[in-house]
């Protein structure tokens, strides 16, 4: 009998019970109330969001698949595809945070190659409670040290993302894993069952006790029990994953797959419900042949199970034979457990007795969708009515440039990059730690770029236009080395969405994204919501992550993070404004996350990206690179601290703007040019067609970082100094 | 000359290392898996990089079990050329073909970066492309790349000028800093008595190509070409084949052999 007790534990509600009875026409036995309460939950069945998500653009011209299967897939010439995808495991992360992150990285990795796609990039957007607690920097390492046991050992380049800090995250750490793949444009396998009669085959890893309800933890607030929640994490093998890899691209290139599908969140009732529901039949599998890690599973547990490193296979009956030899050649297990019928019902049988007998379609595509109710936050309003407070007349903007290079937010990510192996298949040309990450396609001049970005701080006063920045600064950071954007995948970072307000955040930002990518012409091709980021009641900010790829004509173009030479000139794209709201330099000095996010004219923006494409695509420019955190004055000091040689530079600036606005203010759509002097006069002009604002603002050279402002030297640094600062902010909390 | 790269399960350099070889190198190179008893005739074995067998146990620790390394130990003990790079040099330690261990980084951390290496010992098979003290710009990866071996073995090892390669700074002084895993006597690659067994931590296949960040790596590749053409010259004119490349973004079926 099913009570509200055992309604509670499954996490549905009383209405949610009685559509699904009315469904199946009567009671489900726990078995199955456990197979609809994980397909129904939030992080399945996307339940509050669906009808948001609806708004996003889902057409391109380069589009090969969208929305609804493991990833997205892009034409990018040459009879290749770009296959992307970004899931979020920000839960499991937490509890566990070395396993949670491995299991995040196997996760995305299997949706790519699922698709018939090798795995040839991960990138990462991490964000943690600050580095001074204890409890915060045990996460992080053992998040940073899961990514890189997980990606390094499967042998997949972690080649760029994002850091960022704050006390938010010190109970919700965000952990959202994109994964890029490369595969032949015209062999995408997708997720089917077709065929009345061919064999289900499950393929990789035995089934364990693990992970059970793992996808309904990830649709609840934590509590104060969570320490109780650890042993729903999995466990993820990296070994097994490769071989997984290796023996699934082979058997598609042979030809012995129809469908396949990963078994990720709600594992085994996952895969066989939506393989049969997208290819309107059914499936009939028996339990007992399921390869079990454990004795005396029950059909509940092996039906829930999200132990890692498995698939779902439906091949005709003649390839089941060879299709099993490759799997034995990789020492991996490929074994039938059942066929493909025509009556829509996920049946299953357990010692010989029917003890699942559900429609497909009921769990997979009648998930109830919620309009939950909205209502904009009143602080909202009140921090944009905030006023910036005037620049203290003793202010050292000397010292608060030398700051800001250290402020964990901006430093040198190093510490995190180098334990990931971003060289591993030896394409990766553009290290992380730029605007963005290349890979060089073999035998071919052309680039893939890809970049992931989030600004949670502008989303969290205004998330509708901190989604249209997000989506802006990353086509930005992609313009910086060349590329133009074809392509999006978003994880949604939010709090508890039964709150009318963090519903509205959600709203907002949904909105400001779909806006900004329409205006970029881009579809998005696919994504993750995570919602329930909050612990005691205590919600992140809201988070929108957004991955975006794009491609590079002719890397041998592609300029510099750093400085590469003296006495180049420093071309500023873009306008400088009297903007301080959200800026890290108001958090930092006057201790406030208050104000309002930088303006954004789609126009402009896109206009500057193009300069700077362009100039990039004529050999003008040596190195390039966007202004974001920190502002005009720590873009320079990066270029300068990236630079080789350490090449330092003089700047002089004027205008009636504030200094440390002018310094520090987060202005959007502004992009920094450098370029040997003889150059400069071109990329004025390119600028001047289009109708962007540029200007010569100075040059490179020297040891020192300066920068005047009518006529007054309001900046000098050592590069050395601010190097050292850049480098030793985030080892020093670790010891090394 | 034909090189063969041994494939086990779990390794992840086997194409990036076939790519530097065949496609960068121009020459003839075959995979070799690890069930394999037949080491099709190569004039050099390499075993790459990456996690065989998930470096379970301990890094190289289950590889020595494979068919395949009895079939290169015969090979070594022949004369043939073996290069072990990275998790292949672990292999070689735990086959006990090359000395010492390697104990975790000394921070304890996995780490992925460009390291130098100077030549130690120019005149061995692996190195006689380079110059002695010639300082290398080749990245790591790993996270037991801390070489160590009892204080008698160290000395015999530099007595008979068996370590070829060690960690220094970019002007070749053998700093503590630039020592990044701790390695005993800056150790980054050592050779056997006899001269034909090299194991190397940096990764020379990931700085082949100026494109990647370096291409100093060659130096490792052209000095066993050299050799072995040289080797084959004065027994019989064996002819340079020399192989059309074949480059795609898709790298082939590793383990469609």
């Amino acid at each position: 009998m099913i009570d509200d007790i055992a309604l509670a534990a499954h996490n549905l509600t009383r209405e949610e019970y009685d559509s699904i009875v009315r469904l199946i026409g009567r009671e489900p036995n726990l078995t199955e109330l456990g197979i609809f309460s994980v397909m129904w939950s939030e992080h399945c069945g996307y339940k509050s969001s669906k009808v948001y998500l609806k708004k996003f653009p889902t057409r391109g011209k380069y589009l090969i698949q969208g929305p609804g299967e493991n990833a997205g897939v892009m034409d990018i010439g040459d009879g290749l595809a770009v296959v992307f995808k970004i899931e979020s495991h920000n839960h499991p992360s937490y509890i566990e945070p070395y396993q949670g992150a491995a299991t995040g990285v196997g996760g995305i990795l299997r949706d790519i190659f699922t698709m018939g796609a090798r795995p040839v990039a991960v990138l990462d957007s991490l964000r943690f409670g600050p580095l001074d607690k204890p409890q915060n920097r045990s996460v992080a390492e053992g998040v940073v040290s899961g990514i890189s046991g997980y990606g390094n050992a499967f042998g997949v380049p972690t080649v760029g993302g994002e850091v960022y800090f704050h006390d938010c995250y010190s109970q919700n750490p965000l952990v959202n894993v994109c994964c890029v793949g490369l595969a032949e444009k015209d062999k995408i396998f997708l997720a089917r069952a077709q065929g009345v009669g061919n064999a289900v085959i499950y393929v990789g890893a035995k089934t364990g006790r693990d992970g059970i309800h793992g996808a309904t933890m990830a649709s609840a607030e934590f509590g104060k029990d969570t320490e109780q929640k650890r042993p729903n994490v999995q466990v993820g093998d990296p070994f097994k994953e490769k071989l997984l890899l290796e023996a699934c691209l082979e058997a598609m290139a042979k030809g012995l797959i129809i469908g396949i599908q990963d078994m990720g969140a709600a594992g085994l009732t996952c895969s066989t419900t939506e393989m049969a529901a997208k290819s309107d039949t059914g499936m009939e599998i028996d339990l007992d042949l399921v390869p079990q890690r454990e004795e005396g599973m029950n059909p509940y547990e092996i039906m829930l199970s999200e132990s890692q490193e498995r698939m779902l296979i439906v091949t005709s009956q003649d390839k089941v034979k060879p299709l099993q030899a490759v799997f034995s050649k990789w020492d991996l297990e490929a074994v039938v457990i059942g066929k493909v019928t025509d009556d829509r019902q996920l049946k299953a049988h357990f010692h010989g007795e029917l003890v699942i007998d559900i429609p497909v379609k009921a769990v997979v595509d009648l998930c109830p969708a919620y309009r939950r109710p909205v209502e904009a936050p009143a602080f909202v309003r009140k921090l944009a009515r905030y006023k910036i407070p005037e620049m203290p007349a003793d202010l050292d903007l000397n010292q608060v440039f030398l700051q800001l290079v250290a402020y964990p937010d901006i430093a040198d990510k190093k510490w995190v990059f180098r334990q990931y192996d971003h060289m591993v298949q030896i394409n990766t040309i553009v290290l992380p730690g730029g605007d963005a990450a290349v890979l060089r396609l073999k035998g071919t001049k052309k680039g893939l770029a890809m970049t992931l970005d989030g600004n949670s701080l502008y989303a969290y006063l205004n998330p509708k236009r901190g989604g249209e920045i997000v989506v802006a600064e990353a086509c930005r950071n992609l313009a910086c080395v060349g590329a133009a954007p074809m392509g999006v995948t978003n994880c949604l970072n939010f709090g508890n969405p039964e709150k009318p307000e963090i519903m509205w955040q959600f709203k907002e930002a949904v909105e400001g994204i779909a806006r900004a990518c329409r205006e970029f012409d881009i579809p998005v091709t696919g994504g993750n919501v995570s919602f329930y980021n909050e612990t005691e009641g205590q919600a992140v900010f809201p988070t929108p992550v957004l991955g975006i790829v794009g491609l590079v004509d002719d890397v041998a173009t592609i300029p510099a993070a750093g400085f590469r030479g003296e006495r180049e000139a420093i071309v500023l794209l873009g306008e400088n404004k009297e903007e301080l709201g959200g800026s890290e330099y108001l958090r930092l000095v006057f201790d406030q996350e208050k104000g309002q996010a930088p303006e954004l004219d789609f126009n402009k923006e896109k206009s500057v990206q193009e300069v700077c494409r362009q100039a990039i695509k004529q050999k003008l420019v040596r190195t390039a690179h966007d202004i974001s955190e920190g502002g005009l004055a720590v873009a320079l000091a990066e270029c300068s601290i990236k630079s080789k040689k350490g090449i330092g530079f003089e700047v002089k600036l004027n205008g009636p703007i504030r200094t440390d606005a002018l310094l520090f203010g987060e202005s959007q759509s502004r992009i920094i040019l450098v370029a040997k002097e003889k150059n400069a006069g071109k990329i004025l002009a390119l600028a001047r067609k289009m109708k962007v604002k540029a200007k010569v603002i100075g040059k490179t050279g020297g040891k020192k970082m300066v920068i005047w402002h009518r006529k007054k030297k309001v900046v000098e640094q050592p590069v050395e100094l601010m190097r050292d600062a850049f480098k030793n902010s985030i080892p020093r909390y670790f010891k090394i | 000359m034909k090189f063969g790269v041994v494939v086990f399960p779990g390794s992840n350099c086997d194409y990036d290392t076939f790519h530097a070889l065949q496609n960068v190198m121009g020459q003839e190179t075959v995979f070799l898996w690890h069930k394999a008893s037949d080491l099709q005739n190569v004039d050099c074995v390499v075993l790459p990089g990456g996690f065989s067998y998930g470096d379970y146990l301990r890094s190289g620790a289950i590889a020595r079990f494979s068919p395949v390394m009895a079939e290169v130990k015969k090979f070594a003990a022949g004369g043939g050329l073996v290069l072990g790079i990275c998790n292949g040099f672990q292999i070689l330690q735990e086959s006990g073909l090359l000395p010492g261990a390697m104990l975790r980084n000394k921070h304890l951390k996995f780490l992925c970066q460009p390291v130098y290496v100077k030549i130690d010992n120019s005149r061995t098979p692996f190195s006689q492309a380079g110059r002695k003290d010639q300082v290398l710009n080749i990245p790591i990866a790993h996270f037991d790349g801390n070489y160590y071996a009892p204080p008698g073995v160290l000395t015999e090892l530099e007595r008979k000028r068996q370590i070829v390669f060690r960690y220094c700074d970019e002007r070749g002084q053998l700093t503590e800093e630039a020592n990044v895993n701790g390695s005993l006597h800056h150790i980054a690659g050592v050779i056997n008595e006899q001269g034909n067994v090299l194991g190397m931590m940096p990764h020379p296949e990931r700085a082949s190509e100026k494109i990647v960040g370096s291409d100093d790596g060659q130096v490792i590749f052209q000095s066993i070409i050299d050799y072995l053409e040289k080797r084959a010259g004065s027994q019989k004119k064996k002819a340079a084949k020399k192989v059309r490349p074949v480059v795609s973004p898709l790298p082939p079926l590793i383990g469609n052999l």
